[in-house]
């Protein structure tokens, strides 16, 4: 399985419709990656959805990279026509993770997005009920970024060269 | 001044009193919804005005377990996604971690994996199936068809020992051969199973209760249905051929001959009938892959991956290449390759994916499980507004939510 990067047509066609917030592409094992800057995000999903058939929204979920003081958001689409997936990407700041919600293009995308506040914090701005889902209500943290580990760091007798990552 | 005449009898009521809703909590722990669920229902008599589902009560953080613990410890936790089909998880968690160590199968151990898989999806749609009689008061096929749950446990226990949650296979194949007395059992089944689910089709497929009780119950339209992102069984009984074997094959589905059935209204009686339908196509492919490994040399069960496996322990007392590996297994000293991965497989209620970031450490950066139920129990709300409790109890055990996916 050698990574030959031949770009998907519906790369060119975003690239050339969003050049402003296009960031980069990439292929990892074959899966069509795009990165955009946040602003515009639901109005891309919007055209993919309206003129390209993207209309399933897979999955939805935040990621946590401390060393880049960022929060990325990763939408994964399917166009259940052709048989493609595509996966978009935007990094938000740490500090004041915010996006426009995508519950008005996908009624499903409600609960995603209320997970991917539960555990990362990311607010999406315009969703019709944005509370915690799976942790109790009054949590104040949010449990997946890194710099909560799951262990107790002032353990001693378990040292990160062993069992650590 | 006119005084105002009284015309009325004395009892007859005059002012239009204001609608009053009663409010009632379905769950978190009620006999009739298979699991931890609470809705709070708003009820105008007997019919449902609105729900507030709650969910996370066996929350228990998998997602952040997973970023502690080396590619093959996660194993058990996908184990306690659906517990109902663990063996598919497990599978599906396996080939995620080989699709990112570019791990190529033998065919045989591929065709293993399609009778293991087909086999817990038979398992799982059982107890789907079942439980649905069951909850409008046919409990017979519940008890004709459950003894045959329990045989295709006993297959799991010949196997790998676990029966429930069963941390079956290892990554890059399984952790021993299937034994003659396993593979006397899968015959077994195979023999008798059909007989009795053709009991079980008879007594409820097309009677008339049944059917006047499920039609037209709890349905979605495929719009719908795709706007919430359904997948399984429950997007294919809306009319929607999205089936991850048949169109992102993985462990070479795409040899099998098999159909999708489909669905035309998405209510009750024609999920029933999806998974009814979808049990018949999971022996002929489980008949098929049999066919298909006697043609396999036969000693073959995993691949050649020992980064991976740990080695039988009498190597590792007297082999030096054996001692490295375990080593290597238990230290974490097996280099792990930089990447994102996404896989999915047809679990026993939709598409279960796996999102995986590695960053090359022993643990996964980032493990996102994409779990069918989480996604569509979010419709539920949807589809029993305006109908009866006892409606809203069928539809929730023809979705086939299971608590320990949807919390993950």
């Amino acid at each position: 399985m050698e990574e030959v990067l031949t770009e998907d047509r519906i790369i060119t066609v975003l690239k050339e419709k969003f050049v402003d917030d296009f960031v980069s592409t990439e292929l990892p094992y074959g899966f069509t990656t795009a990165t955009f800057k946040s602003e515009n995000i639901v109005s891309i999903i919007k055209f993919l959805y309206d003129t390209e058939q993207y209309q399933y929204l897979t999955t939805l979920s935040g990621i946590h990279y401390p060393d880049l003081k960022k929060i990325a958001v990763m939408y994964q689409l399917h166009n259940l026509r052709e048989n493609k997936r595509l996966r978009l990407k935007i990094y938000l700041a740490e500090e004041k993770p915010e996006v426009a919600t995508l519950t008005t293009v996908f009624p499903a995308a409600n609960w995603m997005e209320r997970e991917t506040y539960d555990f990362f914090g990311v607010t999406f701005t315009g969703h019709p009920n944005l509370k915690r889902i799976l942790n109790v209500e009054d949590m104040i943290i949010f449990p997946m970024r890194k710099e909560y580990p799951l262990e107790d760091q002032t353990r001693e007798d378990k040292n990160n060269l062993m069992f650590g990552r | 001044m006119e005084q105002t005449k009284n015309t009325s009898a004395p009892g007859d009521i005059t002012v239009q009193e204001e609608k009053k809703y009663s409010y009632l909590n379905l769950g978190p722990t009620h006999p009739a919804t298979h699991g931890i669920f609470q809705n709070v229902l708003k009820m105008d008599g007997e019919i449902i005005m609105d729900a507030t589902p709650t969910i996370g009560y066996i929350h228990r953080a998998f997602e952040k377990l997973a970023e502690r613990r080396p590619f093959y410890q996660i194993t058990p936790i996908t184990d306690r996604l659906n517990y109902c089909s663990s063996p598919i998880n497990n599978m599906g968690w396996h080939m995620t971690a080989e699709k990112l160590f570019k791990i190529e199968l033998p065919k045989r151990v591929q065709y293993m994996r399609i009778v293991i898989m087909e086999l817990s999806r038979i398992a799982d749609h059982i107890i789907c199936n079942t439980i649905i009689g069951q909850d409008v008061g046919a409990t017979t096929g519940f008890l004709y068809l459950f003894q045959y749950r329990e045989r295709i446990y006993e297959i799991f226990e010949e196997i790998c020992g676990a029966r429930l949650t069963t941390n079956i296979g290892r990554i890059g194949g399984f952790e021993r051969n299937f034994s003659d007395k396993a593979w006397d059992k899968i015959y077994k089944f195979l023999e008798d199973f059909p007989i009795a689910f053709k009991e079980f089709s008879s007594l409820l497929e097309r009677n008339r209760i049944f059917m006047d009780r499920t039609i037209n119950c709890g349905p979605i339209s495929a719009e719908m249905a795709l706007s919430y992102s359904f997948s399984g069984p429950n997007l294919r009984a809306a009319g929607v051929d999205y089936d991850v074997r048949a169109m992102n094959p993985y462990s070479s589905y795409e040899e099998f001959d098999f159909i999708v059935p489909v669905g035309t209204q998405g209510d009750t009686y024609d999920r029933f009938m999806v998974r009814q339908q979808e049990m018949h196509q999971s022996l002929s492919i489980i008949h098929q892959a049999i066919e298909k490994i006697k043609k396999e040399p036969a000693d073959i069960f995993r691949a050649d991956v020992p980064e991976f496996v740990l080695p039988p322990k009498e190597e590792v007392y007297n082999n030096m290449e054996a001692l490295i590996y375990h080593f290597k297994n238990i230290m974490g000293e097996t280099e792990i390759p930089k990447g994102e991965v996404y896989h999915s497989v047809e679990g026993g209620n939709g598409e279960l994916g796996f999102y995986l970031i590695s960053d090359g450490g022993r643990t996964p950066y980032r493990l996102h499980f994409r779990r069918p139920c989480f996604i569509f129990y979010q419709a539920y709300p949807e589809m029993i507004k305006g109908t009866m409790l006892s409606d809203a109890i069928i539809t929730m055990s023809s979705m086939n939510v299971i608590a320990g996916e949807l919390d993950a």
